[in-house]
Order: structure tokens, then C-alpha cells, then sequence
């Protein structure tokens, strides 16, 4: 039993060893995020469904005009909360490549690209056809595709709500580039895209009062789950997996004890 | 159950058994390898972790085949890919989870294994073979990550690759010529990522040969013991089954506990988020971290001075500036070989060595010092840290591991193992509890 709670010891160790090795590599120069409350943090954490539909708002109406969101198809919508026929509307309300036509085309005559009405099978939209157009829409600044990134940053959805919510005025003596902002949590505290929120951008559906910080920790959630949708029903499996696992384990205990007592 | 270890295998009565035993005799090597085979009887729960690499090695393969079928070797598709796998495919982000930690997992296994084998002096005659297969399934183990680690494409995938295979440069005179070979290219780039997928499906085979020639070398001549004395006969064996079986079964089971409490609640635990951006060829992350498992090599890769080998005036020809870190990591793992014959005590087990129970205490956290080194930036206080942290690695294997036999004094060993254990000497029976 003593080597037991050795072992367990040196993974604890060993958890607490690697742990930081991650956060160390946090962006240099930076304010690092403060560390919020979020529903669906911890074993039985779970997405709230009303924050889900208001981050998917303020994506849709704010971000969607320069972030694509490569990795979520319309269908994917089901998920946090509408029906497939509210989908099939939403998808519908925009417009995707309709790729070659009968003839071969992929332009119209005004040399316009052929569209379509979206269905819930297509990726959501993407805001430019290519990164050339992306930057020269952007003062050369390439806005990133947010399928990942709460899982592409060590401080993850903290880090996007901080940023969100991070525009100050420059310090004095601040050199900030042409067209850059100061923020408090980018890394290197000069970021090209300006502040996205503002009071009341968006008219929430149910009713919730549309601040700044509403809006980032709606929309922080809504990234939450794009990154990592089939969060919720890992937890749900890993708990049930965890109690079968202990018990099993727990049973072999006994038997090992016994079997071995005529050892000892 | 002596009876059973002639050639002729016991008597099967099932009649099909029977017929099969005849002329392929698996039941009988079954028999005689899994359920009689004689074990020391005062294994400690150090000894677990074999059969715990067994089975995460079978888990490993059979949760890549599963990825395999859904994954795209190509530049543009390979990050799609397996992000369609964590969202599209049934179970996908649980096989992926798991195929993923699992690597984490084995090299954990394998430190402990082989930290076990340090402290009981399990390399020693007449297993110098068993433990030199050893250090070659790390290798393996390592060359298999690494390849395994580019394949989904992200930021880190693309510039850990083009930092390891550029060390391949420091070859003398052919070292840029293997280089572009290796990368099929002139840069990591498409042909890198087909290979790299390629070797990542047939590098866990040749460990599964190498696992099988390790067993064959193992039960040549059994385990060694928390006591490093050899096993004499029955008073000092039991049968692996029940014994060792449910002892195993038993450590599976905290085991998996543990990797599925990893795997289903803190999945991204061991990586590296900047690997969920997709590879850029043109920008250069903020820094290049190895994963977990390779920080302690590549902070003796970065500890060695650009300028050492010059500033001995050795070889200034053909060694350049990075080569004496190369030099020094790729040592770092093959001296492990020599240790059968570095070592020059007879005793084996740290238990009876005074002195050598003290400085591998020293070894193993100058280890984890290494791999503490290895995350953080090369430069100020850090560098030095490793650079002392490297002397020290080097210092114990070549120095101190050869002549501390040659001052300490080791303690009495005990007649047998079953006198040390039933003997009801408190400290010694504690290892077969």
C-alpha cells in the first residue's frame, strides 16, 4: 500500500511539473488574462444553451464580418439549441458559392460569382474568398479563422473574453503602428483589429442587455463550444467511465488481496 | 507445475486443443510463459509497468489504425482532417484523446520502467541484451513520436520537424545532402508529411518486434527483484497466474483511472496549444517546445556552448557549432547501452549501496531538473542551469556510476528471497505487500 500512494505522489508531482510548462509559453509582454467563471469549466461543467444562442449572435451580427469560423457547418447549430427547420432558415439567410453552374460557369456575366441560398450541410460563410482579400480589407492584418482558438492559447477562453473586453487608451509614450490598438491582453499589447464591442451592437433575442462585457463572455462561450463541441458529452462519458473504472478497480483489489494471502 | 516445463507440454484434454498443441504447440508456450512461469515471489509494484507498456503499446496501435482510416497526409488536408475526426467521426475525439495522452502515457510508463531498472540494477549480467533491447524500443518509442507528432499539421508539428531533422545536418560532409533527403524536399513540406505518416504506421511494428525480443531475453533469465539476488527455486518463485496476474490486473486498473481521468477531463493536459493553429511555413511560433517527454534531451541539445568542441581546438573541422549538442543529446540515450559495463558493482539492488541509493535520488531529479530546463527559454540563469544539470547527467554515468563500486562498502545480502521475505525482516517483506 505504501509504494501505492507512492505511485499516486509522484503522478501528482508529475502533473504539477508538466502543468506549468504550459502556461510558461503564455505570450510575452502581456497582461495575462484574469481567470473567470465559466458554466461549463469542471467534471460536470456544461454549456448554458441561452449563452450559447447569444454567443452565436454576436458572432453571426459582429465577428462573422472578418472571422470565419472554418471548422462549423450549419448543422452543427442543432447542437446549441435551434431546431433543424430553424437551421435550414438560418443557413438559407446566406449566400455560399454555388461552384460551376450546368455550363460550366462560376460567374455570372457582371463577373460576380455564381451563389446560392446555404444549407445546413455547408460550412458557415466565410467573410473573403482568400487571404489576399482578407488582408486588403484588414491594413494588411489577417483576421484569424476562431474554430481553435480557445484551445490554441495556453489561458484559453479567458484569454479571448480579456482581449474582447481588453481596449485602453495607449500609455504615454506607448509607440503604437499605424493603425494598430492597444490592448491590455494581446501579446505585445499592439493589436490591428479595433475594439469590436460596443454598447448595445446587438438587440439579444431574449432580452439580456447587450454591454460590452455581456456580449464578450457570450460570445467567449460560443468559441468555447465551436472549439471543443463535443465537450459536453465527454464529461457525460467520463464520468460514468470513471465509476465503472473505480469499481472494477476496487474489485480487483479484493481479489488481488485475496489470491495473495496465502503468499504472505 | 514442474511437470509442465518439459518439451512435450501437459497433457490437453480438450481434443481440439489437443490436435492444435501437437503441431503448433501455442497452448502449451501459453502455458509455460503466461500461467507457470516461475516469478520471484517479492515483485514490488515497480514491477507493473512491463506489462503496463505491454498494453498501452496495444492500445496505441489499435486506436492509430482507427485514426489511419480517417486521416489525409497531404499539407492542406491534414488539419482538417483531424479536426474533422474530433467532430465528424463517431468516437473520433475519444480514439483521437486517447491515441494522443497515450503517447504521454507511454513514455511515463517507460520512464518509470526504466527508473526501476536503474535502482535495482535489473541491466546487470546476465541481462546487459534485455536491457540494451530496451534502450532501442526508446529509441524507437522516440523516433515514432516525433513522427507521429507532425502529422497533424499544426504550427508546432511543422517547426519541431524542421528543427529535428535540420540537427541531422550536423553530419560531417553528407550531413545538408541527408537532410534534403529525409525531407524529400528542400524544406519540411508535402513528401516530409507522406514519409513521416508513412514510418509513424510501420516504427510501432518494429517496437512490437523489438517488445518481443525484450520478453524473449526476459524470460530467458526471469525478473530481477527489489532484492537483486537471483531467484533459487521454488521456495523463492511463484507461478505468474494468479499471482501476477491480478497483481497486473490491479495496476491496469489504477492506471487507467488515471489516464482516462486525463483523457475524458484534461485531454489537452500534456499538449501544446499553439499545435491547434494550423502549420505556417512563414510564421515562427513564439517559441519551439518539444512535447513533454523529449525536454530533458533538448535541453542538453541547447545547454552545450555553441562553441565547446572549438574551444577544446578538437576536430574544428569537421565539428561545428551545433554538432557538440547533437552529440551530447543522441549520448545522453546511447551510453544507457554501456551502463551493464559501467557499472562494475556485483550488487545490484540500491538497497544494499549506500552510496549509489544517494546519487540516483540525485540522477532522477537532475532528470526532472533537465526537463524543467528544457521548456523555458536558453539564455541567463536557466541556460546555466541546464548547463550544469547536462555536466551533471554525464558526470554520473561516466564518473561516478563506474568508480563509487570501487570506495562503497554494500551492505549483507540475504541468503534468498525467501528468507529476506518471510524471514519477517519488516523493510524487505514490505516489498511483496
Amino acid at each position: 500500500m505504501k509504494t501505492l500512494i507512492s505511485v499516486f505522489v509522484t503522478a501528482f508531482l508529475f502533473i504539477l511539473l508538466v502543468s506549468p510548462i504550459n502556461q510558461s509559453l503564455a505570450a510575452g509582454g502581456a497582461t495575462p488574462p484574469p481567470k473567470l467563471s465559466w458554466s461549463f469549466k469542471g467534471p460536470f461543467g456544461s454549456f448554458d444553451r441561452k449563452q450559447l444562442k447569444r454567443g452565436w449572435q454576436v458572432y453571426k451580427e459582429v465577428c462573422a464580418g472578418c472571422h470565419s469560423l472554418n471548422q462549423i457547418y450549419y448543422r452543427n447549430l442543432v447542437d446549441i439549441g435551434f431546431s433543424a427547420s430553424q437551421v435550414k432558415v438560418i443557413a438559407s439567410e446566406d449566400e455560399v458559392p454555388a461552384g460551376p453552374n450546368d455550363e460550366g460557369e462560376t460567374h455570372d456575366e457582371g463577373g460576380e460569382v455564381l451563389v446560392r441560398p446555404g444549407k445546413p450541410f455547408d460550412k458557415l460563410k466565410k467573410p473573403y474568398p482568400n487571404e489576399n482579400a482578407a488582408r486588403v480589407a484588414n491594413n494588411g492584418a489577417l483576421p484569424p479563422d476562431l474554430s481553435l482558438t480557445t484551445k490554441a492559447h495556453s489561458t484559453g477562453v479567458d484569454y479571448i473574453a480579456a482581449v474582447l473586453t481588453g481596449y485602453v487608451d495607449a500609455p504615454a509614450g506607448f509607440n503604437l503602428g499605424d493603425g494598430m490598438y492597444y490592448n491590455t491582453y494581446y501579446s505585445g499589447n499592439q493589436i490591428a483589429m479595433p475594439s469590436p464591442l460596443a454598447e448595445d451592437a446587438v438587440e439579444f433575442a431574449d432580452g439580456t442587455k447587450a454591454t460590452v462585457k455581456q456580449m464578450a463572455l457570450d460570445v467567449s462561450t460560443f468559441l468555447a463550444w465551436a472549439a471543443e463541441p463535443e465537450m459536453e458529452e465527454r464529461k457525460r462519458l467520463g464520468i460514468k467511465v470513471m465509476i465503472f473504472l473505480i469499481v472494477l478497480t476496487a474489485l480487483l483489489f479484493a481479489l488481488k488481496r485475496k489470491i495473495w494471502a496465502d503468499i504472505h | 507445475m514442474s511437470s509442465t516445463h518439459n518439451s512435450s507440454g501437459p497433457n490437453w484434454k480438450n481434443p481440439i486443443v489437443k490436435w492444435v498443441d501437437h503441431r503448433l504447440p501455442i497452448f502449451s508456450f501459453a502455458q509455460h510463459s503466461l500461467i507457470d512461469y516461475p516469478t520471484p515471489r517479492n515483485l514490488s509494484y515497480w514491477w507493473n509497468y512491463g506489462s503496463l507498456l505491454g498494453i498501452v503499446l496495444v492500445i496505441m496501435i489499435a486506436t492509430g489504425v482507427f485514426l489511419s482510416f480517417n486521416y489525409t497526409a497531404h499539407v492542406d488536408l491534414a488539419f482538417d482532417s483531424v479536426e474533422r475526426i474530433m467532430r465528424d467521426v463517431n468516437y473520433g475525439w475519444l480514439i483521437r484523446y486517447i491515441h494522443m495522452n497515450g503517447a504521454s502515457m507511454f513514455f511515463l510508463l517507460v520512464y518509470i520502467h526504466i527508473f526501476r531498472g536503474l535502482y535495482y540494477g535489473s541491466y546487470k549480467a546476465p541481462r546487459e541484451i534485455l536491457w540494451i533491447i530496451g534502450v532501442l524500443i526508446l529509441l524507437t518509442m522516440m523516433a515514432t513520436a516525433f513522427v507521429g507528432y507532425v502529422l497533424p499539421w499544426g504550427q508546432m508539428s511543422f517547426w519541431g520537424a524542421t528543427v529535428i531533422t535540420n540537427l541531422f545536418s550536423v553530419i560531417p560532409f553528407v550531413g545538408p545532402d541527408i537532410v534534403t533527403w529525409l525531407w524529400g524536399g528542400f524544406s519540411v513540406d508535402n513528401p516530409t508529411l507522406n514519409r513521416f505518416f508513412s514510418l509513424h504506421y510501420l516504427l510501432p511494428f518494429v517496437i512490437f518486434g523489438l517488445v518481443f525480443l525484450h520478453l524473449w531475453a526476459l524470460h530467458t533469465h526471469k525478473s530481477n527483484n527489489p532484492l537483486g539476488i537471483e531467484a533459487k527455486g521454488d521456495k523463492d518463485e511463484i507461478p505468474f497466474h494468479p499471482y501476477y496476474t491480478i497483481k497486473d490486473l490491479f495496476g491496469l486498473g489504477v492506471f487507467m483511472i488515471f489516464f482516462m481521468g486525463v483523457v475524458f477531463f484534461a485531454p489537452n493536459l500534456f499538449g501544446e496549444p499553439e499545435n491547434y493553429l494550423r502549420a505556417n511555413p512563414l510564421v515562427t511560433p513564439p517559441a519551439i517546445v518539444p512535447e513533454w517527454y523529449f525536454l530533458p534531451y533538448y535541453a542538453i541539445l541547447r545547454a552545450v556552448p555553441d562553441n565547446f568542441v572549438d574551444a577544446w581546438g578538437l576536430l574544428p573541422v569537421i565539428i561545428d557549432a551545433k554538432t557538440s549538442g547533437v552529440i551530447a543529446m543522441f549520448a545522453s540515450i546511447l551510453l544507457l547501452c554501456l551502463l551493464p559495463w559501467l557499472d562494475r558493482s556485483k550488487v545490484r539492488s540500491a538497497r544494499f549501496r549506500p552510496i549509489y541509493k544517494q546519487l540516483y535520488w540525485i540522477f532522477f531529479a537532475d532528470c526532472l531538473l533537465l526537463g524543467y530546463v528544457g521548456a523555458q527559454p536558453a539564455e541567463g540563469t536557466m541556460l546555466l542551469i541546464g548547463r550544469i544539470a547536462t555536466f551533471w547527467y554525464f558526470f554520473h554515468l561516466l564518473i561516478l556510476i563506474p568508480f563509487v563500486p570501487l570506495i562503497e562498502k554494500t551492505k549483507e545480502l540475504p541468503a534468498s528471497i525467501s528468507e529476506a521475505v518471510l524471514g519477517n525482516d519488516e523493510k524487505v517483506g514490505e516489498a511483496a505487500e
